[in-house]
């Protein structure tokens, strides 16, 4: 594949004091791919998205993101989170952390708003660039709150609504920003599986029609397995397999990792 | 039923420009989770800085209504400016640090601003030209409601509308009340919230700027110490209505305002200051929150 890498993440390290949460962690995604993050609990998945999206400044390595729109490559490591979304990359939580006493459209519309351009002056004097602005995106949230099945939400409290209702306005929220690429941080705990297969559904569909990349961090097995393009998988910070989900499930380094046993040859 | 009326309004000017002032303190907690002590003294320069606004303009003889305006754009924008000022000096280096230092910083800023005024200006009460004129049409109304006070209940209506319009529906508004919320979640989605805390900063001195400048007409003097008292009390008043939330600020102040203004009147005036305090000590131990606190409060 001659294409740049769209996330290009190179010797990345956090340390914690003494204690290395990531150890010269690579790993890249190709556009269009949809990638997983797997490893026991603890391998450090969560701090490797929190170095990604700005939340923390890693200790070393690089972050580099080619967008498809202009492909030049750019470090983004070190800063804020908030420049990172308007770069392109737009991450949910493990734990849902929507904005429980707004509206569902709110939620979204404030995700639309970093693309926006109206000031607080144009806020209070409400001139009709504004209004069309706002108008925009209230247009904007709705399709987006449509393709995710959540219209008939619209109006309701976030905090009100079921819970795999409040894991996809998670996303509906993230894809507001217009990212090229979304970090899903364990898009499918506490689903039942019906919920788990409307997700995958979801996943794949955010894939092939808006043309977003996905990196995400998962437990469900199957869920990965039926996924994947390609697999990265993580234990004790470090790096310790890559591959296709064929090539991982027969991986003896990641069987060792995950069921702790010596292997006999 | 008269004399009720006339300490009714009493008490819903005092309350109105308590809620100015309430304003900025329980917006700033709602985001940043700070009491930002040094409020006072921005109502002060406010204050001042009309002051000094009006003494020129009335040399060049102008229109009154028109020095009123322009002593007051000029001091809203003055105070925002030392608002959005300090914030970034005393409060935002200590953003990650615990709460009790940027308390301190607090403090520390409150005495500093109020000590400069201070040197700069003495410590001599000031006469304050009041400058709303008494309305003909208010003429029968009079021995009830003043024009000033009119003028005081208006601008802080209209104040309230505004904000109120612009914390629910503009994209700042939403971004101050995801901020509040969840500040690491709004940084995510793509929320400035620097900038989201420094349009807090100078919203809330703004208010008080305009706090400052229709008491200071209304009582008719200043000095270096109004801000420390009115701070307090707007404090008390955020803190009773439950601090964080807007619509209890305001209705905090008007409660404190009505129990000092009825106290003040059927009682007596000495111990109008003891009279509002007793009664916030009883709304506590009984709302701890506040009259519209709870835990899940709508913040900001």
């Amino acid at each position: 594949m001659d294409m740049e890498p769209i996330l290009d993440v190179k010797q990345l390290t956090m340390k914690f004091g003494g204690l290395r949460a990531l150890d010269k962690v690579d790993l890249d995604v190709y556009q269009g791919q949809i990638v997983a993050l797997i490893g026991p609990n603890g391998a450090g998945k969560t701090t490797f998205f929190n170095c990604i999206t700005g939340m923390y400044d890693p200790s070393g390595g690089d972050v580099l993101i080619s967008p498809p729109k202009n492909g030049r490559p750019q470090r983004i490591n070190g800063i804020k989170p908030n420049k990172v979304t308007e770069k392109g990359l737009a991450r949910t939580f493990q734990n849902i952390r929507l904005f429980h006493n707004m509206t569902v459209l709110e939620n979204v519309m404030i995700g639309c708003h970093c693309r926006m351009k109206a000031g607080i002056l144009g806020a209070v004097l409400r001139g009709a660039s504004t209004r069309r602005e706002e108008e925009a995106v209230i247009q904007k949230s709705y399709t987006i709150l449509k393709k995710i099945g959540l219209e008939k939400y619209v109006n309701d409290f976030a905090k009100n609504l079921p819970y795999g209702a409040q894991r996809r306005l998670e996303i509906a929220r993230a894809m507001a920003t217009d990212p090229f690429m979304l970090l899903l941080d364990e898009p499918a705990a506490g689903m039942n599986p019906q919920e788990t297969h409307e997700l995958d559904e979801l996943i794949i569909r955010i894939r092939d029609t808006e043309g977003i990349s996905i990196l995400l961090i998962e437990h469900d097995m199957k869920l990965v397995m039926s996924l994947s393009d390609r697999i990265f998988v993580m234990d004790y910070g470090k790096k310790i397999a890559q591959g296709t989900p064929e090539e991982i499930r027969k991986n003896p380094a990641v069987i060792k990792a995950y069921l702790g046993e010596e292997i006999d040859a | 039923m008269e004399y009720f009326f006339e300490l009714f309004l009493g008490g819903l000017t005092r309350g109105s420009i308590y809620a100015l002032i309430a304003l900025g303190y329980t917006m700033v907690y709602g985001i940043v989770q700070l009491i930002n002590f040094a409020h006072g003294e921005i109502y002060m320069i406010g204050a001042f800085t009309a002051l000094i606004v009006i003494s020129v303009l009335t040399m060049l003889g102008w229109n009154q209504i028109a020095i009123l305006l322009i002593a007051a754009g000029v001091a809203v924008v003055y105070s925002s400016a030392y608002g959005y000022t300090m914030e970034k000096i005393a409060y935002k280096p200590l953003r990650k640090a615990p709460r009790l230092s940027a308390l301190i910083s607090a403090i520390g800023m409150s005495l500093f601003l109020q000590n400069y005024v201070l040197l700069a200006q003495t410590s001599d009460f000031m006469p304050f030209p009041g400058l709303i004129p008494d309305f003909e049409f208010m003429e029968p109304y009079a021995h009830i409601i003043g024009s000033p006070e009119l003028v005081i209940l208006i601008t802080t209506a209209i104040v309230m509308v505004l904000l109120t319009i612009m914390i629910k529906f503009s994209k700042i508004g939403k971004a101050m009340r995801a901020t509040a919320q969840d500040r690491d979640m709004a940084m995510l989605v793509g929320v400035n919230v620097n900038w989201v805390i420094s349009v807090t900063f100078i919203i809330g001195s703004a208010t008080a700027a305009i706090g400052g400048v229709l008491i200071a007409s209304h009582i008719g003097q200043v000095n270096f110490y109004i801000g420390f008292i009115a701070g307090i009390k707007a404090f008390v008043a955020a803190v009773l209505g439950g601090i964080g939330s807007i619509p209890g600020a305001v209705l905090g102040s008007l409660v404190l305002g009505w129990t000092e203004s009825f106290f003040t009147g059927y009682i007596s005036s000495d111990y109008e200051d003891v009279f509002a305090f007793i009664f916030l000590v009883l709304i506590l131990i009984f709302r701890p929150a506040g009259i519209l606190g709870r835990s899940t409060a709508e913040k900001v």
